[in-house]
């Protein structure tokens, strides 16, 4: 049956399995979108931003692990998708993006909106694509989703010109592909799984890192048998966080610039480290140098890649981590290390990094804490970047799988509502939490028009300090209190939401968190929470930048704990 | 940590856009890359590329394994100097009268290169061999003065009856 390009990328889309797109439209990709009302069952959601529509996929990918889908007109909606397509590359998130590109005979004549994105987009793509004949449109399709969600999945961008999305061709969905260049490995050496088991059931002091790759591979239950069989405290990275529940008594919380200081210690004095679908990078590793001195490293990682990139690595197992853990759990023997875990204990007992200070003011702290006893941990959390984040990684304990959804590679301040939106559309049932900083979330704070437009019940915690937090608290620290460019002012965030059509409450005090936090839940729609909280408050602890992991800032006052994140057992 | 010359084989699909995206990692990741050979190869549709890399060890092994991430690229190899033959070609125009005409003559004989060019005031020559034979009789014609030099870069073969590259990535 002929059908036009525009009809051949719905059909396939369905293929593929896709219900939802995030994007917005303009002239060059016009004709896909007449397409669209063919299609009922591709839900599209209008974002107001292409950037929105790039974050809100990955949130929606994120959640559910399917592919994101996004689509951008030519031109400036192409470009605007850049940020969002870098940060699904840095964080391996599976998307597809599709973007309309001027047609044919226009291309290479700097026509109106006109953007060379194949080009702008080759190092923040796993693969890209400029589609010139409606002919290839079906096999391009399913090569990108392929590639996205396979491997170390990541974002993949198709270009096609306007007049293809109109041309006819016969439609035939492929069903094999054929990528000689591309064959992802899944299964462990089986020599190399074995050194590894040698050298976990004899260390002393063994010690998991977990990554994102353990989210990813689905290897929940495979990491928890590893750690409990050998008896192996885990820490992770930061989007390694709900990978292994934190309620557990072996999980030891997260290292890295803003990790716990036992942590980071145990790190220190590790004398095995097994990485596991994680990359050593500088926020989670600090000076590399003095990364885990004592430790022999195991690292298993989907891409050969990230073997020996940052750290030295005594084995290496490239191989999917949920493959690899299971055959290397048939050869891990059951082990005790009483001695080392007395001494985590003790760390976590001395340096306690998750106190909340009893001071009477509204702590940041204390905001995500309670939005961690209100959702009973079921929520998914969704977060800007900057101190909002750390302190939603530092004082939510997450206890149900992948329930952490951060922009960590790339950090990008805006992450948050759009993605919290596309997570919510992804996972309905799910309560998502969008706990943001004021700077970061007026980056997208347009994304209310489109939590409003959909109805996505998405509840937002604005922390709103009045600053650029973490660059305040750098320089505090380490620019002698010269505050440049870092206080903000306004804007009334409760009226904005309202303006919007969202409902909304500031709170100022204490004894106000718990019943607003309440009272979001139980509105039915979304809400929008502006806690004007401590405008000085710093997260720690805190590696400095250049520093070895267990050179630690903490928290120079000490006064009473109101709050621990957990007892230690 | 010592830096060497490596030599790298790709088999790359033969599309728009992949020296493209070779090119762009090599900027990106910092890569000191001293010649890049681009060709035809025995399977139809695919490119080989020889790639001349300066770095440790460790810097090589991840060039070869960031090339092997980019999903054109078939695969890659490193080559073993002492194993392979290494060939570049060179055409060197060098000015050239009556009375230098005859010595350059010589010397490119002695280095079984070939003259491929004539004109009243210059000779073009064309010279095949490992790096160090061109730089030589580069050397040796410069006293005669150089017009115009153009090399293609390294291409390299194992040594014996296999394959420098297998054709499929994992075997």
């Amino acid at each position: 049956m002929k059908m036009t390009g525009g009809q051949i990328i719905c059909e396939s889309l369905q293929k593929e399995g896709v219900d939802v797109i995030f994007g917005i439209l303009g002239g060059a990709i016009l004709p896909l979108y007449d397409t669209l009302p063919q299609y009922p069952k591709l839900h599209h959601v209008l974002t107001r931003h292409e950037q929105g529509a790039a974050h809100a996929a990955e949130g929606y990918a994120r959640a559910t692990g399917k592919v994101g889908v996004c689509f951008a007109t030519s031109g400036p909606g192409a470009t605007n998708l850049v940020t969002g397509i870098a940060n699904a590359y840095l964080d391996s998130s599976p998307m597809v993006a599709i973007t309309g590109q001027v047609a044919r005979p226009f291309i290479g004549k700097d026509a109106f909106q006109e953007v060379d994105i194949t080009g702008i987009t080759l190092p923040i793509t796993k693969h890209n694509y400029l589609v010139l004949e409606a002919g290839s449109l079906a096999k391009t399709v399913k090569e990108a989703f392929y590639l996205a969600r396979t491997g170390r999945p990541g974002p993949v961008l198709i270009d096609v010109p306007k007049d293809v999305f109109v041309e006819e061709t016969e439609f035939h969905y492929p069903t094999k592909i054929d990528l000689p260049g591309y064959k992802p490995t899944l299964k462990g050496h089986p020599s190399q799984i074995k050194k590894a088991a040698k050298l976990i059931n004899e260390a002393k002091h063994p010690l998991i890192i977990a990554g994102r790759g353990v989210i990813i591979s689905g290897a929940y239950a495979e990491l928890k048998q590893l750690a409990e069989t050998a008896q192996i405290p885990v820490v992770t990275t930061l989007l390694g966080i709900s990978c292994f529940s934190e309620n557990h008594i072996l999980s030891f919380g997260m290292l890295g610039m803003h990790g716990m200081a036992h942590a980071n210690m145990a790190v220190n004095a590790a004398d095995l480290v097994i990485a596991v679908g994680m990359r050593f990078d500088d926020r989670a590793t600090s000076r590399v140098s003095g990364f885990a001195p004592n430790a022999r490293i195991i690292h298993i990682d989907i891409d050969p890649a990230e073997i020996g990139k940052n750290v030295r690595v005594d084995v290496p197992i490239v191989g999917d981590v949920k493959v690899v853990l299971n055959e290397l759990n048939k050869l891990i023997t059951p082990a005790q290390h009483v001695d080392w875990f007395k001494q985590l204990d003790d760390w976590r007992k001395e340096h306690p990094s998750t106190e909340i200070r009893d001071s009477g003011k509204l702590l940041p702290q204390f905001v995500v804490r309670q939005i961690y006893e209100a959702t009973g941990g079921e929520a998914t959390v969704v977060t800007g970047v900057g101190q909002n984040q750390m302190w939603a990684a530092q004082y939510y304990c997450y206890n149900k799988p992948n329930t952490l959804i951060s922009s960590g590679g790339l950090g990008t301040m805006g992450f948050g509502l759009p993605a919290a939106i596309g997570a919510k559309i992804g996972s309905p049932n799910t309560p998502v939490w969008c706990i943001d900083g004021d700077g970061s979330f007026q980056m997208n704070i347009q994304e209310l028009a489109t939590a409003a437009q959909e109805r996505a019940a998405v509840k937002i915690a604005i922390l709103n300090n009045g600053f650029l937090g973490m660059v305040r608290q750098w320089q505090e620290l380490f620019y002698e209190k010269r505050y440049v460019a870092t206080p903000l002012s306004g804007p009334d965030f409760v009226k904005v939401a309202e303006a919007y059509g969202i409902s909304a409450i500031r709170v100022k005090r204490t004894e106000e968190v718990v019943p607003a936090i309440e009272r979001a839940i139980a509105e039915p729609g979304p809400f929008l929470i502006d806690f004007v909280v401590e405008p000085e408050e710093n997260v720690y602890p805190m590696v400095a930048p250049g520093a070895a992991l267990h050179e630690i800032i903490e928290a120079p006052v000490k006064e009473v704990a109101m709050w621990q994140r957990r007892s230690t057992p | 940590m010592a830096t060497t010359q490596h030599t790298l084989v790709a088999l790359v699909e033969d599309k728009p856009g992949v020296l493209n995206r070779m090119a762009s990692l090599f900027r990106r990741r910092g890569f000191n890359i001293d010649s890049i050979a681009v060709g035809h190869c025995e399977v139809p549709h695919l490119s080989r590329m020889t790639i001349v890399v300066n770095g440790s060890t460790t810097v090589v092994e991840q060039v070869r394994k960031q090339l092997d991430k980019i999903i054109d690229v078939i695969r890659v190899s490193e080559i073993n100097a002492e194993d392979a033959v290494n060939r570049e070609l060179a055409l060197i125009k060098v000015k050239a009268n009556s009375t230098t005409r005859s010595e350059i003559m010589q010397i490119v004989d002695i280095f079984r290169a070939n003259i491929i060019d004539v004109s009243a005031d210059s000779l073009t020559v064309e010279v095949t061999g490992d790096e160090d034979k061109i730089d030589s009789l580069y050397d040796l014609l410069r006293a005669f003065g150089i017009k115009e030099l153009a090399r293609t870069g390294r291409l390299a073969m194992a040594r014996g009856g296999s394959n420098s590259l297998r054709p499929e990535k994992e075997s």
